[in-house]
């Protein structure tokens, strides 16, 4: 896959399912960097810090065939390669295959069918100054590899991504997880959506178990957030994790910090409802990043009255008390989202949210807008066959005006999410048909699983 | 709890319209060893409202010398950052509550996290 950046060329290794992720991460990076793009060093810096891509590399090269390769690379300025060839440099060169594995002999050949190419230095396999690379694609299917690659590339590798961070961050090896605690790569793929940065203020309404906080935290962003789940928050109850029945002592979200040595950015949290705002006006937060309850693994909930439940007595408020919840519209959901983003984001800061989509209907139209954001990507995650949650990512253009919290009213976007818990309704009513029973406990990790396989 | 987070709440009670700042009572207190980050001090005090930061640390009892106004260039000056630091991230409140000022409504604080639930009949 070539993903082409203003004049220059970037092979991104391992296709995979985040491919669109990535081209929004480049251009978030991008936007962080604020100048026109050039690879030099701190673009690599910048590189490894994508968390999609294992490599990245400047092409030289590239074609169907070998033969094209070769045509490819010969028209290729030789200005631009003699800085990485002349003879007092070292290289060394590196055979990469998708889809297949070839013998030590083979991948000798080809080294060796390159010599039209004007090395210079000298070969230094233990530390070269320089690494080039030729990959070769046999596709994606691993049960029909065909003899001859559909593809080949060369170029000059750059740097390594950082899928190996999301093994050491990997949700298994972390001290308090949850039923819906985020991916880590995805986690780290929003907080560069929301261009977070070193001594940021990032807020999570729906923080769970901390997940996002975590991520976010690892770039140097000192962090918050509330849930409206008292347990959650504590690191008490019923634990996630498979052959353990409750958690333990130091199972909260500042331990997931300090797990990764990311403590001194934990600033607070709390249980709070996060349609009810308890923050003062003003611009506080530099993104806000969050992952709201879709109504299935995770229910839905705001305090409310219900005329059945029992009051506690006046003026007694006990400390754990758990205010009686009622169902929140997904639609409420996203409107008090944006609104509340309006009011507490710094100008140009960034909102990321998941917004759950039911495949069949969904259009464009259906990502809520607000008039004080513009919409800067829309990406894609499918769960099952008929729903998929989207990544959304908004930036902050203007301050917000008395009437426009109320403006989503006359929208027609509005509908779709309307009626109570529609998308619940939606998602079930497919299971329903084939079980013949009322399920709600989704086996949530298992969709995502399937999906997160690498 | 920390006095960063606390500048920014305010009561949300139905009704109330001076709800900042939240008075805190606290049972407990710590002060813990946060790493001092002179950017991020400086980043935030522009975020603050001075008064209520200084009113939060005389509660607690733990002002010391912190002037009862911002003082000019204080990106630079190291002395005034590493006050401002203690004061906004290693001063904890563990126990007790914020009160609303105006209902007088208190919102429980334990094992550092404050609870702002509001019950079903103030929401």
């Amino acid at each position: 896959v070539c993903v082409s950046v203003f004049q220059w060329s970037l092979v991104v290794h391992e296709f995979n399912k985040y491919f669109y992720f990535l081209l929004q991460e480049i251009k978030a990076l991008l936007a962080l960097r604020g100048k026109p793009f050039i690879p030099d060093e701190k673009f690599k810096e910048k590189i490894k810090s994508y968390y999609t891509s294992r490599s990245a590399f400047e092409l030289w090269g590239h074609g169907q065939t070998h033969s094209e390769l070769r045509a490819s690379l010969l028209s290729y300025q030789s200005e631009n390669m003699s800085p990485f060839m002349h003879k007092d440099s070292t290289y060394r060169i590196n055979i990469y295959t998708f889809n297949k594995t070839l013998e030590f002999t083979d991948r000798i050949k080809r080294i060796d069918a390159l010599d039209y190419l004007p090395f210079e230095g000298t070969v230094n396999l233990k530390s070269p100054q320089h690494i080039f690379c030729l990959l070769e694609d046999y596709g994606t299917d691993p049960n029909n590899i065909p003899e001859h690659p559909n593809s080949v590339y060369f170029g000059r590798w750059l740097a390594d991504g950082q899928r190996e961070l999301i093994h050491s961050h990997s949700v298994k090896n972390r001290h308090f997880i949850g039923n819906t605690s985020m991916d880590a790569g995805l986690s780290f793929i929003m907080a560069n959506h929301a261009k977070v940065k070193e001594n940021d203020l990032v807020f999570d309404p729906f923080v769970g178990t901390g997940s996002l906080l975590v991520a976010c935290s690892h770039f140097g962003a000192y962090v918050c957030g509330t849930d409206i789940d008292y347990n959650t928050i504590h690191g008490r109850g019923r634990s996630s994790r498979k052959n353990q029945k409750w958690r333990g002592p130091d199972e909260n979200i500042k331990a997931n910090l300090r797990q990764y040595g990311t403590e001194k950015t934990f600033l607070d949290v709390m249980v709070s409802d996060s349609s009810k705002s308890v923050w003062r006006e003003a611009a506080l937060f530099d993104a806000i990043i969050t992952d709201p309850p879709y109504g299935i693994r995770e229910s839905t909930r705001r305090t409310g009255s219900h005329k059945d439940i029992t009051k506690p007595p006046d003026g007694i408020y006990l400390e754990s008390h758990i205010p009686v919840s009622q169902a929140y519209h997904l639609s409420d959901i996203f409107t008090d989202l944006l609104n509340f983003s309006a009011h507490h984001l710094v100008m140009g800061g960034r909102l990321v949210y998941w917004l759950p989509v039911y495949r069949p209907e969904y259009c464009e139209e259906m990502v809520p807008l607000n008039p004080c954001f513009q919409l800067i990507s829309n990406c894609e995650q499918t769960l099952s066959s008929h729903t998929s949650r989207r990544l959304i990512t908004m930036e902050k253009i203007k301050e917000p005006e008395e009437l426009d919290s109320l403006t989503h009213l006359a929208d027609p976007r509005f509908s779709p999410y309307q009626g109570h818990n529609a998308f619940r309704e939606k998602y079930f009513s497919g299971l329903n048909k084939r079980r013949g029973k009322e399920d709600n406990k989704l086996d949530f990790n298992d969709v995502q699983s399937k999906n997160a396989s690498r | 709890m920390k006095l960063l987070t606390h500048n920014m709440l305010t009561s949300h009670v139905k009704g109330v319209t001076k709800g900042y700042p939240l008075l805190i009572k606290a049972t407990e207190v710590k002060v813990n060893e946060v790493e001092f980050n002179p950017q991020f001090v400086s980043r935030m005090i522009p975020k603050l409202e001075w008064s209520a930061l200084v009113q939060a640390a005389e509660e607690l009892g733990h002002r010391q010398d912190l002037p009862g106004e911002l003082v000019a260039d204080y990106e630079t000056n190291e002395e005034f950052l590493k006050k401002v630091h203690r004061i906004l991230l290693e001063v904890e409140v563990l126990e007790g509550c914020l009160q609303c000022p105006e209902s007088g409504r208190e919102f429980p604080i334990s094992r550092g996290i404050p609870n702002m639930l509001l019950n079903e009949d103030e929401a």
